[in-house]
């Protein structure tokens, strides 16, 4: 049986990055009493894949992760054991059977939308962010940016990569919605994308001032961008 | 949510932030304004390291059992966030509450190893409180010390307001007592320091006067004013199975050096090799009953979901209920998929037995510590072990699967000869040997035997207390000889050796044995840049060389002498249990050659029978 976990990720566990946010969830099946199944060989391990990593220094309201168990609980329980050995900062949020024809997370991830605001204590440039992001997303046809690889430095056309752009106001500053292709082939930070459109303002694009906020992780089903949290089904 | 003391800015731009954030599951969150004591421990070396180490998760959870204390944790900032708080002038702070460590009321300071001397000031440095202990206002923390290397504090008796000598259960629970109603009363520093001096196991190093001889050995050493101890009496947990034990302890989110839970199931040993200051100082020897270790393993593997359990002891193999428990671990601990992991076992069929069990053979390896390569060397250090142990022992893991064995030994042990150094090669030879005789269709091609040698340091309270060490180009000479020595074996591909540097070894054993004229050498080299002097990379010698110099110091002073049986030790005000006339005894049979035998065989009358405990009071039958 696979269930869907997803989580929160907030407040100082921004800084515990991808592979130890994995090291972490293995710890808090086995506390929680979560009957996971193990692979074969001479040293299990618990059979768990986790969607699409978030950088260090986000922050997520949705994180997935996709797990077999042998039994389960239903989900109202399952959560309750899980969030009674969460650390100040991690909040499970669902936990779903899947059905026998959804795949793994992992292997579907096609898109992720994100919020970027100004952290406290900084400031951006006061422009119109509005009419710029029409200038700079809307109205041209390609977005050219040069990307570093491992070979070198590769062309990349950010238009047809991001899914939405636009700007919000929250308390007068600034929040910039993103909505971008993610997954194995294309991969969309999203800094990426705020750096080029800073550039394109002639502002320089300083990480440290904005915050990075995933909102949610989509994948690909029946040609559609559907969220990872909506398949599956909870169990009573 | 909690407020970090550092901006993002400065944690997304070091290495591993996590090392600084705390939160970690099983941290202890409580209202700081509902305590009286706020007491912050620390490891000096990395996070990593220090959340390794089980003396400081026992006593967080034994301080935070009480409600009137919150205990706390810091461990020493690496390089690159030495340089931020040194630059921006932040306050080293606490990973709970993220509040300054200079606003705390203590500051305790696990003492695990020499080498942390100068980490330690580091601490007090970037905390913002004196490093001299004399210079501490009224309103900054009191700096205690505990650990090993307190069995002989003096090189640090400048730099802490307290020690405290011995195992933690028994006395801080009437220090916090005595510390509440003297922080009520306003008196001044020193009187909180004069009544703590008469708690047992309390050395306040300012209280003691010392006085040296022309040739530089100590002349006297007397408490400073009436009413304190002369004499400083190492603290015992005599009933080790009804002591407190975390059975929620901390678990990082970044893998630490022991990423695994930890189980101690026995304090002490009763081999008694004339080297080991752990089998010296934690004597007697005390098991933990079996069935509140069961239901510890289970609490622990619960509580931290953690994939892997060590037993942790001097010497698990005597420990009398080892079987009853591992069984009960494998049973455990397969249905949950959680390895054991069993360090200082004794190779023998039931060892090998378990770890067949427990470990991947083709991958893990067997360990074997001789220490010395000859069995007349081996008698000497009262090293009970002996070459047909060893090659039976490694033969039988031949013949089940196993094809690594690691040996561990020491050079510059007391009496050693080249022929002694030699023997290390030759040992690893026969059992090259050994695993050569099995029938080649039965084994899997070759096997991989691996010496490694460290260079001997004596340590106060053993036996050895009264040796020499020897010259930098002694330690050098001797890996010379046992690296030819490996290249004349007849299966010399199947051995590998490493050694390790001198230069550190020399320093170790100066502060080891050390007075407190070495404060000033400590100091001059922490002020030179010196800092993390346990990891290669970062060690410097020329800096301390420099600081020996500008202290007016010579390290050969405590190095290269032979000591007397009349001098007087700096370390000779503790009485650790172990009694001058045992050591001296000992340290005779050893330059005979004569061993003793282990405490279950027979008393040797060390002095430690007089805490009533343990293996000094088990019926023998």
């Amino acid at each position: 049986m696979r269930i869907r976990i997803k989580f929160r990720k907030y407040g100082v566990m921004k800084f515990i990055g991808h592979l130890d946010m994995m090291r972490y969830f293995q710890k808090c099946i086995r506390r929680a009493g979560i009957d996971i199944a193990y692979s074969e060989g001479f040293s299990p391990h618990q059979i768990m894949s986790f969607a699409a990593p978030l950088g260090v220094g986000a922050t997520s309201d949705g994180e997935y992760l996709d797990i077999e168990v042998l039994s389960t609980k239903s989900s109202g329980q399952s959560l309750q054991a899980l969030n009674e050995t969460m650390a100040e900062g991690v909040e499970v949020v669902s936990y779903r059977r899947l059905k026998g024809s959804d795949k793994k997370a992992m292997s579907i991830v096609a898109a992720a939308d994100y919020e970027l605001y100004v952290k406290e204590g900084y400031e951006v440039p006061d422009v119109d962010y509005e009419a710029a992001v029409k200038e700079f997303y809307e109205k041209p046809d390609e977005i050219l940016i040069t990307k570093q690889t491992k070979n070198g430095e590769k062309a990349m056309d950010l238009k047809k990569l991001i899914y939405e752009f636009k700007v919000l106001r929250k308390e007068g500053k600034p929040v910039f919605y993103l909505k971008v292709c993610t997954g194995s082939t294309d991969n969309v930070k999203p800094q990426i994308v705020l750096e080029a459109f800073f550039r394109f303002l002639g502002a320089e694009y300083n990480p440290p001032a904005i915050q990075i906020h995933r909102k949610d992780v989509y994948g690909m089903e029946q040609g559609k961008i559907v969220s990872l949290g909506e398949m599956g089904e909870d169990i009573g | 949510m909690r407020k970090l003391a550092l901006s993002d800015e400065i944690l997304l731009n070091i290495e591993k932030p996590a090392r600084y954030i705390g939160g970690e599951v099983n941290s202890v969150m409580k209202d700081k304004e509902n305590v009286d004591i706020r007491f912050v421990m620390c490891f000096p070396d990395v996070y990593e390291i220090g959340m390794s180490h089980l003396g400081i998760q026992i006593l967080y959870d034994m301080f935070n059992k009480r409600n009137d204390v919150y205990c706390e944790r810091v461990y020493s900032p690496w390089p690159d966030m030495h340089r931020i708080l040194k630059q921006r002038e932040i306050p080293l702070f606490a990973l709970e509450t993220q509040d300054e460590i200079r606003k705390f009321d203590f500051l305790g300071i696990t003492i695990q190893y020499e080498m942390c001397y100068t980490n330690i000031l580091q601490i007090l440095d970037l905390s913002q409180i004196p490093l001299f202990a004399k210079e501490r206002g009224k309103d900054m923390p009191f700096v205690i010390g505990g650990g090993p290397c307190t069995y002989n504090p003096e090189p640090l008796a400048d730099f802490f307001d307290l020690f405290y000598i011995g195992e933690g259960e028994t006395s801080y629970d009437a220090l916090f007592e005595i510390y509440k109603v003297w922080k009520a009363s306003g008196a001044p520093r020193r009187e909180f320091l004069r009544q703590a001096a008469n708690v047992p196991g309390i050395y306040v190093p300012s209280l003691y006067d010392v006085s040296y001889k022309e040739d530089g050995t100590i002349a006297s050493f007397v408490p400073a004013e009436d009413g304190i101890p002369s004499r400083i009496e190492k603290q015992v947990a005599v009933e080790l199975t009804d002591a407190t034990y975390p059975t929620k302890p901390v678990v990082p989110f970044i893998k630490a050096a022991q990423d695994r839970v930890v189980l101690e199931i026995q304090r002490g040993c009763i081999r008694g090799c004339r080297f080991c200051q752990a089998g010296m100082i934690y004597r007697p020897t005390r098991e933990k009953d079996v069935n509140t270790l069961k239901r510890q393993a289970y609490e622990l593997l619960k509580n931290t979901g953690y994939e892997e359990i060590s037993l942790n002891s001097l010497s698990s193999s005597d420990y009398s209920k080892l079987k009853e428990l591992v069984d009960y671990l494998i049973e455990e601990c397969s249905e949950r998929h959680v390895n054991i992991s069993l360090p200082s076992l004794r190779i023998d069929e039931f060892s090998l037995d378990v770890m067949g069990k427990v470990q991947d053979i083709k991958k893990s390896s067997l360990t074997f510590a001789p220490e010395a390569g000859s069995q007349r060397l081996r008698d000497v250090i009262n090293k009970g072990l002996t070459k047909e142990v060893i090659l039976e022992g490694a033969g039988k893991a031949f013949e089940g699967g196993w094809q690594k064995v690691k040996l561990y030994f020491m050079l510059g042990l007391p009496t050693e000869t080249a022929a002694d150094q030699e023997a290390i090669a030759e040992l690893a030879n026969e059992i090259a040997v050994r695993y050569y005789e099995i029938p080649k269709e039965k084994r899997h091609g070759k096997c991989q035997i691996t010496i490694s040698t460290s260079f001997f340091v004596p340590k106060p309270f053993t036996p050895f207390q009264w040796a020499p060490m020897h010259q930098k180009e002694y330690y050098l000479e001797s890996a010379k000889t046992v690296n030819e020595a490996v290249k004349n074996q007849l299966n010399r591909k199947s051995i590998r050796y490493n050694w390790h540097e001198a230069d550190v070894t020399v320093l170790e054993g100066v502060l080891a044995r050390g007075d407190r004229k070495l404060g000033a050498v400590v100091l001059h080299a922490y002020e030179k840049g010196c800092l993390f002097d346990a990891w290669s990379d970062f060690y410097d010698h020329a800096k301390w060389m420099e600081s020996f110099r500008q202290a007016g110091v010579d390290p050969d002073f405590y190095t290269l002498r032979e000591r007397g049986f009349d001098e007087v030790f700096p370390w000779d005000f503790i009485d650790a249990g172990v009694t001058k006339a045992f050591l001296k005894k000992e340290y005779q049979n050893a330059q005979k050659g004569a061993v003793s035998p282990n405490c279950r065989v027979k008393c040797n009358g060390c002095g430690a029978g007089k805490y009533q405990g343990g293996v000094c009071v088990e019926n023998p039958d």
